[in-house]
């Protein structure tokens, strides 16, 4: 996929702080190299880092051009929720086809995390996300069944729409390392709660040589993004807890009354 | 002689005659009758297996043939330095006094303490600590005491510790074997090369062990609730561990310490290990959630929706499989998704609660379901049996048993309709003859 050339810079916005602090914070520490090793293995437990991302397929019918072997053009992909860069967190994306593929295991080392090929059926691709080494040591696996046809089936095949099925989630640190918090304190695509009181860091310096963009905000299929709310949902679920709390309270209502039309039956004595 | 009996035959002389005592005959005469009988159908049988030595065989014992007399006669023992003569009683038969040495000679072990000479002290073991008079007074005592320690380390000149007496010894005797040795090789094998006296272990050792001996009844209490504290614990993360071993083995380093350090004390590992974990197992719910949680914190990471379904299993863990499809099915009919569209933390947490709380509705609408049974067969008198979880039921069963009459069946009957059958089961309400007998019995037992 071709990445737009843009002015925007927006995606990478850690203020470019200068040496200095990084500086005073080694100095800090006295001793570099244990600062680092510190660094690295030192975990919070009560912060908990969640990066939202969004994988799925999108799928486009050959039409006049589709033969018997590739009727469909796919693009399996992992994006940031917002679409926003995940370089951050995730270091590399392995996605696992199906063994008639050539070459089934494939390797995307670079964002826009994604891989598109030509085919005919459908089956389910293991996504295997691998992390920074201070991010997490293990990787993480997501299943997507590649999806070309519409689930209507009286829907006619269109070259110009394709099929869109996203799944969200989120990626979940419970323990991240001081180094890994350290550098996504401000990352668009991170959601880090509120630091314990007491609890900063100096924002890391920019390094200039990673200019290129890996958001997907410009991306070409954009257009057929999905865009998931929370809002929606949590209003549909506040709705149908009120529902069940107020059939709740109606219930218990019933069971006393009835409880003490029982106990007028029975003499007073028990309690 | 088993045998014999069985075919009927009779006894060997084993045990009879040249006897006239007769005694095994009286035996195989009593076989049939008499209370002995029983006793040898005790043994297995009619006659004993083993054969018994009774008093026959112990008078017949002297061989006719040999003289024996005793003798007062002195000895000598090898195992004595000196040569002090004792005496004593000898057995001896034919005038021939017995040979060899004392019987008791041979227990007179001791242990074998390495001697070191002035030259080997003065290249191998001189040492900062330790003067050589000190070190040879130690390898006397540890001569004379047969290196028991805790008498070394009491009459010991200087007041040292056990533990630097037994350092001293081990290292002299580790080094001297060494040096002695024509190759390394040699010596490898022998237990004080291949792990040295460790001074400071055995220290805390000995500290550990005195502090778990010492140990109130209380604190021994609490140690063993914290120790099924973090096995349950322990076995959560397994169970985690178990079901992530294809996506996110856990790393468990901080594992071992908990069960294999007990002898540290126990307040810095509640301290420590139960942290994360900071709820009391008052209620079994709460517990278990928290040990859901914990071992979700245990991955290193995870998806939201995995920790979504766990949370979920938790919850529905006391549910069965109806109960879980009826809940699905109120989600359904509420128009909420069974998984979450945009499964946020908000949004999941959300949805954990209604689906408890929609097992809550269900559990009460069961329970009203049993009380407006209750209540019609009260008025129809129909039988069912007992509901279970209903506790007032039972209270009033008991109430109803020890109350004087006038009262239980006033109740009753002024209640609704007249005549009660089997109500619980238990008590007929029927106002005639069964129901006086109830609280007749209940007067006179009672007085």
């Amino acid at each position: 996929m071709t990445n737009s050339s843009s002015p925007k810079r927006n995606e990478q916005d850690q203020p470019e702080t200068s040496g200095p602090v990084l500086k005073s914070l080694k100095t800090k520490l006295s001793k570099p190299e244990d600062a680092e090793k510190k660094n690295l293995s030192k975990k919070f437990k009560d912060v908990e880092i969640s990066v939202p991302i969004v994988y799925g397929n999108i799928a486009f019918w050959l039409g006049k051009k589709a033969n018997e072997y590739q009727s469909h053009k796919w693009t399996v992909y992992v994006r940031g929720a917002t679409n926003e860069d995940t370089r951050g967190v995730i270091k590399k994306v392995v996605f696992q086809l199906h063994s008639s593929f050539n070459n089934p295991t494939r390797v995307v080392e670079s964002p826009p995390f994604e891989l598109s090929e030509q085919g005919w059926g459908e089956f389910e691709i293991a996504i295997t996300l691998h992390f920074h080494s201070d991010v997490c040591e293990k990787p993480l696996s997501l299943y997507h069944q590649l999806k070309l046809y519409p689930e209507d089936e009286s829907t006619s095949l269109s070259i110009k729409k394709p099929v869109v099925v996203e799944s969200y989630d989120e990626i979940v640190f419970p323990e991240p390392s001081e180094s890994f918090l350290a550098r996504v304190q401000n990352h668009p695509a991170v959601n880090v709660p509120r630091l314990p009181v007491g609890l900063t860091f100096p924002t890391p310096a920019e390094d200039p040589s990673e200019r290129k963009r890996g958001d997907t905000k410009d991306h070409p299929l954009s257009q057929w993004f999905t865009n998931f709310s929370e809002a929606d949902e949590l209003l549909q679920l506040a709705a149908a807890r009120q529902q069940v709390q107020t059939h709740i309270a109606k219930l218990r209502r019933q069971i006393t009354v009835i409880e003490g039309q029982q106990q007028q039956l029975k003499p007073s004595s028990d309690q | 002689m088993d045998a014999k009996d069985i075919l009927g035959l009779p006894k060997t002389p084993l045990s009879v005659p040249p006897e006239k005592k007769s005694q095994p005959k009286k035996d195989s005469q009593r076989k049939p009758d008499g209370i002995s009988r029983e006793v040898y159908a005790l043994t297995g049988g009619l006659a004993p297996l083993m054969p018994s030595i009774d008093s026959s065989y112990l008078k017949k014992r002297p061989p006719s043939d040999e003289k024996i007399t005793w003798q007062w006669l002195p000895f000598t023992n090898s195992a004595r330095k000196d040569t002090l003569q004792l005496y004593h009683w000898v057995r001896v038969v034919n005038g021939v006094p017995p040979t060899g040495d004392y019987s008791f000679a041979k227990y007179n072990k001791s242990i074998e303490v390495t001697k070191y000479t002035d030259e080997e002290y003065a290249q191998h073991l001189t040492d900062p600590s330790w003067t050589k008079q000190e070190t040879d007074q130690l390898f006397d005592l540890c001569e004379q005491f047969d290196l028991r320690f805790v008498i070394i380390a009491d009459r010991f000149p200087s007041s040292r510790t056990m533990e630097e007496l037994k350092d001293r010894y081990y290292s002299v005797c580790r080094s001297i074997l060494l040096a002695r040795a024509s190759s390394p090789a040699d010596v490898s094998g022998h237990p004080l090369v291949k792990e040295n006296y460790n001074a400071s272990q055995e220290k805390e050792r000995k500290r550990a062990l005195s502090m778990v001996l010492s140990q109130t009844k209380q604190q021994e209490k609490k140690d063993a609730e914290v120790l099924a504290e973090a096995k349950k614990i322990a076995e959560s993360r397994m169970a985690a561990k178990g079901v992530e071993e294809s996506v996110m083995p856990a790393t468990e380093n901080e594992f071992p310490e908990t069960t294999i350090d007990h002898n540290d004390t126990l307040v810095s590992l509640s301290n420590v290990r139960l942290a994360p974990v900071a709820v009391p197992p008052s209620t079994l719910v709460i517990a278990d959630t928290s040990s859901t949680l914990a071992s979700l914190r245990m991955l290193p990471v995870y998806l939201r929706t995995y920790a979504l379904e766990q949370m979920v299993q938790q919850a529905s863990s006391s549910a069965g499989l109806r109960t879980i499809k009826r809940v699905e099915q109120t989600l359904q009919d509420l128009g909420i998704n069974l998984k979450p569209r945009v499964p946020t933390k908000a949004v999941c947490a959300e949805h954990l609660e209604l689906r408890k709380e929609i097992l809550t509705l269900l559990n009460l609408q069961k329970q009203l379901q049993y009380k407006e049974a209750e209540g019609s067969s009260l008025r129809e008198g129909t039988t069912y049996s007992e509901m279970p979880g209903t506790p007032k039921r039972q209270v009033r069963d008991h109430d109803r048993t020890f109350i004087p009459d006038a009262m239980s069946f006033g109740g009753e009957r002024g209640g609704r309709k007249d005549q009660k059958r089997k109500g619980p089961g238990r008590v007929s309400e029927t106002p005639s003859s069964p129901a006086n007998k109830r609280p007749r019995k209940m007067k006179a037992s009672d007085l």
